[in-house]
């Protein structure tokens, strides 16, 4: 099979957990479809090649239902606004100049899709100009946990599992990423979605929702330590 | 001296890269002496690595029928 094959399946495929702040920064896409791939796959889809478009189709429906569900409550609504995101791919192919990745291209879509029907139902939730991470302005660690001078009081452990997959491996770790993802505020949880469950760019990122990199960077950062919260909790329950 | 309580609330701008050369210094610097921040930033970065590799839920096969009717419609426009 060709290359294109190489991304399917998987959304990370980055090497155990002793991982550089590049690699994290750069994310999962970095090792996804390069812009040949992109290509070859395009041509074939033009082509009218059904394989290839069911290909892409089982590859990315379930994400764009992932990302859509940050937008949309309920689920119904949500598997719609992917419906129409695979229209609009569809109409939008002949035009692809691959500017961005497919895969962007495809997110992009699928949120503008879904922030239009967000406005029709009057039920979007608007991205703020101010810097703010829509949702309290909660500390990323509980407060108690440290002395008066900052210092750890109750430090955290490291945590036995030493790759993604060991934590994936415990059913109940990953019933409760996936609940911690569900409750947290819809906008976080759209950075969330596309940068580090998806590793789409930050640049990308700020360009797909039209907000500033220190907003994305702020909702990224209160995401992030409230699955880590999460987390945490989990394991310390488990290990204990 | 970076405090810990400061390094939680500063970990997403050092893993993004965005921190002038000196705060990233005082960062590294605290790591180094720090086994509890060293345990930190090694939960958060295994925290975002698994993130990455959350599965996505299968497409259902009705659904799966109906977008390639889509995409056989389209072939033919």
């Amino acid at each position: 099979m060709g290359r294109g094959d190489e991304i399917r399946g998987t959304n990370a495929s980055l090497p155990g957990a002793g991982v550089r702040e590049r690699e994290l920064r750069s994310g999962p896409a970095a090792v996804e479809a390069g812009p040949a791939d992109d290509r070859a796959l395009i041509d074939r889809l033009l082509a009218g090649d059904e394989a290839a478009f069911a290909g892409i189709v089982d590859q990315y429906h379930g994400r764009l239902l992932r990302l859509a569900r940050s937008f949309v409550k309920d689920q119904a609504t949500a598997e719609e606004v992917v419906q129409e995101a695979w229209v609009g791919v569809l109409k939008g192919l002949r035009s692809f100049e691959g500017r961005s990745a497919l895969k962007t291209w495809m997110f992009r879509i699928l949120v503008n899709r879904a922030k239009t029907r967000g406005v029709r139902e009057a039920r979007s939730v608007p991205f703020s100009g101010l810097g703010d991470g829509d949702g309290p302005d909660e500390p990323a660690v509980d407060p108690a946990r440290f002395r008066s001078d900052g210092m750890w009081a109750s430090p955290p452990r490291r945590w036995e599992d030493d790759t993604p997959e060991a934590v994936l491996l415990r059913e109940e770790a990953r019933r409760r990423l996936e609940q911690a993802i569900e409750e947290l505020p819809p906008r976080q949880r759209t950075v969330l979605v596309l940068r580090d469950i998806e590793g789409v760019s930050a640049e990308e990122v700020c360009n797909i929702l039209e907000i500033a990199e220190t907003n994305q960077r702020v909702m990224l950062h209160r995401a992030r330590s409230t699955l880590h919260r999460a987390l945490e909790r989990y394991l310390e329950e488990d290990e204990s | 001296m970076l405090t810990c309580q400061e390094l939680t609330e500063l970990i997403t701008d050092y893993l993004e890269g965005r921190m002038s050369l000196w705060d990233r210094i005082r960062f590294r610097l605290h790591i180094g002496t720090c086994r509890h921040c060293r345990a930190f930033l090694h939960d958060r970065k295994l925290a975002i690595k698994t993130l990455g590799k959350m599965p996505a839920d299968p497409i259902p096969p009705d659904v799966r029928d109906e977008l390639l009717h889509t995409f056989r419609d389209w072939k033919r426009e």
